[in-house]
């Protein structure tokens, strides 16, 4: 027998004081793990949404004068008596430093057509990509090849236009290959087809009106990125689309702050509950901590009773509050349904951390009820029975 | 040189009007191998002495030398060592450990000393069947009568043979027939060589010791001897 069987016998004959403790410190840790996973399982919910944004830098032509907007976004300068970016010139963003950040690079070219004797704009777009660029897009039909267009919400209901229909744009003939389920924005008007489909039509041979890039996802560098796109085509102006991202990274942030003050609350309420059960117990074990120290045990032989007791439960407690946190988080979600695709993976660190906040705690809490005993009066102990 | 010396020891309790003094410049000797007995009204500072002993009290003035160590010189968790080393304690309401089984509560001394597991066990099983008690090894203190918790009391007080054994009332809460099986193995340990120093109300536990000691008031007030008491018998017939 040791003093760790002393300590392991006095928690099991003291359930109820054990499992108090336990308690006050699973509830701790539980709150921290709880915030803690809510905040990474929003970042990563938001970075997962993020990424379905689909492109999150724009290139467009520098200029002085002109400006244009697009998906409600200020474009930046575009004239059409400017110098047009050159297709061949984006093979060079792949060289950038960051380039295997780069998910998409998505090259438009817009341009004024006649269609049933009414002006539309055409967009010439790499099909391959819109599927990373724009993954909101949902085609009724087919993505056009060669001479075929697909045909925004607004400008068919417009236009007349039917799926599968002829179609004649500046005296070519087309066929309407599908259609674009509404999308909210302006891709409602346009008319799609092949970029070099739209390049011959508009008449505009490797020319480019503005180019789309994927490139957020979780840690990219995009301002970063951007500055080495604009270094790649100085002729060219490279924005970064990162007003909402900010926001709501900003409003997940401000909530972590909040959260992590509550969670220090919480925690040191845990801690007050392990220090007065502990210092309870203590009063408690007055005639066993005078026997130990008439019979010769040391202070810190008493010591290190109290804190394998606490040491065993905040293990126990970083196990369990652990679990707990993860779980009321994962349900918490599922019942609230709007992040029910939010994966929760077993976090290894936050799992150590959980416990070794459990521990932390558990011993900063139980070192004055450890050095009261240690110092109890064996004379006095024994006298006062 | 005597074994163990108690040099005018004074202890007070309180300050100004309200201070008692407890023991009041006790001087005594006694040597290796003695059985001593301290008797004295309720009050009279008897257990005090004997907490005096037991390096848990220190004086207020006085020394208190053992083996030619000054205890109360000694620094706190030495003074732990010294009583581990060199002290066993008996006291009258037992003070097991209500959760440890029988041979846990006398292998409790050993707990703080570097030994095996295995040479622990041993030593507890030796101290079990020298006072009889090894069949009840694995009960807990609330599965025995009173008696045999004294007697676990006594083997947990010398499962490290210390050389002193000091007794508070050991028979204070036993009935006769308990009384005089407590008080053989206290003889028995004392023939065979531990100092053991007794405190009781009983004079037919006194009277297992070779020596007795009367404290009145925090004084020693009479001393005697069972030599000297049987020489005064010769001399008067």
């Amino acid at each position: 027998m040791g003093i760790k069987d002393i300590a392991i016998k006095n928690l099991l004959r003291r359930k109820g004081k054990a499992a108090f403790i336990l308690a006050g410190l699973i509830i701790g840790v539980a709150t921290v793990v709880a915030v803690i996973s809510f905040a990474d399982t929003m970042t990563r919910d938001i970075n997962h949404k993020l990424e379905k944004y689909g492109a999150n830098i724009l290139i467009v032509p520098r200029t002085d004068n002109l400006s244009l907007t697009y998906g409600g976004m200020t474009l930046g300068g575009v004239s059409f008596d400017m110098e047009p970016i050159r297709h061949s010139q984006l093979s060079a963003i792949q060289t950038i430093k960051n380039a295997a950040n780069i998910a998409a690079v998505g090259p438009i070219t817009l341009g004024t057509i006649k269609v049933k004797d009414r002006t539309a704009l055409l967009a010439g777009v790499d099909f391959n990509v819109t599927g990373i660029l724009k993954p909101w897009w949902k085609i009724q039909g087919n993505p056009p090849t060669g001479n075929e267009v697909l045909v925004g919400a607004e400008a068919a209901n417009l236009l007349g236009i039917k799926s599968g229909q002829p179609l004649t744009i500046n005296e070519r003939n087309f066929k309407v290959s599908g259609m674009l389920a509404p999308t909210g924005s302006q891709d409602d008007q346009l008319i799609f087809t092949s970029l070099a489909t739209a390049q011959s039509v508009l008449n505009k041979p490797d020319q480019v009106s503005l180019v789309e890039v994927a490139a957020l996802c979780k840690d990219c560098p995009v301002d970063a990125m951007v500055v080495q796109i604009g270094e790649k085509l100085p002729n060219a102006k490279v924005m970064a689309i990162q007003q909402v991202v900010k926001g709501r990274m900003e409003t997940l942030a401000q909530f972590r702050k909040f959260s992590y003050g509550i969670s220090v609350v919480v925690v040191f309420i845990g801690g007050l509950v392990v220090l007065v059960t502990l210092m309870g117990s203590v009063k408690e074990r007055t005639e066993e901590i005078g026997i130990f120290r008439a019979i010769g045990f040391r202070q810190r032989h008493i010591m290190r009773i109290i804190f394998i007791e606490s040491g065993l439960i905040s293990i126990l407690a970083g196990v369990m509050g652990y679990v707990l946190g993860t779980g009321a988080i994962w349900a918490g979600l599922k019942i609230i349904g709007n992040h029910g695709d939010a994966a929760m993976p077993f976090d290894p660190a936050l799992a150590a951390g959980a416990i070794a906040m459990a521990v932390s705690v558990g011993l900063l809490a139980s070192a004055y009820p450890a050095l009261m005993a240690a110092r109890m009066d064996p004379n006095q102990a024994l006298k006062t029975i | 040189m005597s074994f163990i010396i108690i040099d005018h020891i004074t202890k007070r309790y309180g300050s100004g009007n309200s201070e008692v003094k407890a023991l009041d410049g006790i001087s005594l000797t006694i040597q290796s191998g003695e059985f001593v007995s301290i008797m004295g009204e309720s009050g009279a500072g008897k257990s005090t002495l004997l907490s005096v002993m037991g390096a848990m009290n220190t004086p207020s003035e006085g020394r208190y030398i053992v083996d030619d160590i000054d205890v109360y010189g000694l620094r706190n968790e030495q003074q732990a060592d010294f009583r581990r080393e060199y002290l066993g304690f008996v006291f009258q309401s037992f003070h097991l450990v209500p959760y440890l089984t029988v041979v846990e509560n006398v292998m409790l001394p050993l707990t703080a000393m570097k030994l095996s597991g295995r040479q622990k066990e041993e030593m507890a099983m030796e101290a079990m069947q020298w006072v009889g008690l090894e069949s009840k090894a694995k009960r807990l203190p609330s599965q025995i009568s009173g008696g045999e918790c004294e007697r676990v009391a006594v083997a947990r007080a010398i499962v490290n043979n210390p050389p002193i054994l000091l007794a508070d009332e050991p028979t204070g809460n036993l009935d006769s027939r308990n009384t005089q099986e407590v008080m053989s193995l206290l003889s028995r340990l004392n023939a065979s060589g531990t100092t053991v120093v007794m405190v009781t109300h009983s004079a037919a536990c006194a009277a297992f010791a070779r020596r007795t000691i009367q404290v009145a008031d925090g004084r020693l007030e009479i001393e005697s001897n069972k030599q000297s008491t049987a020489t005064a018998a010769i001399k008067a017939a």
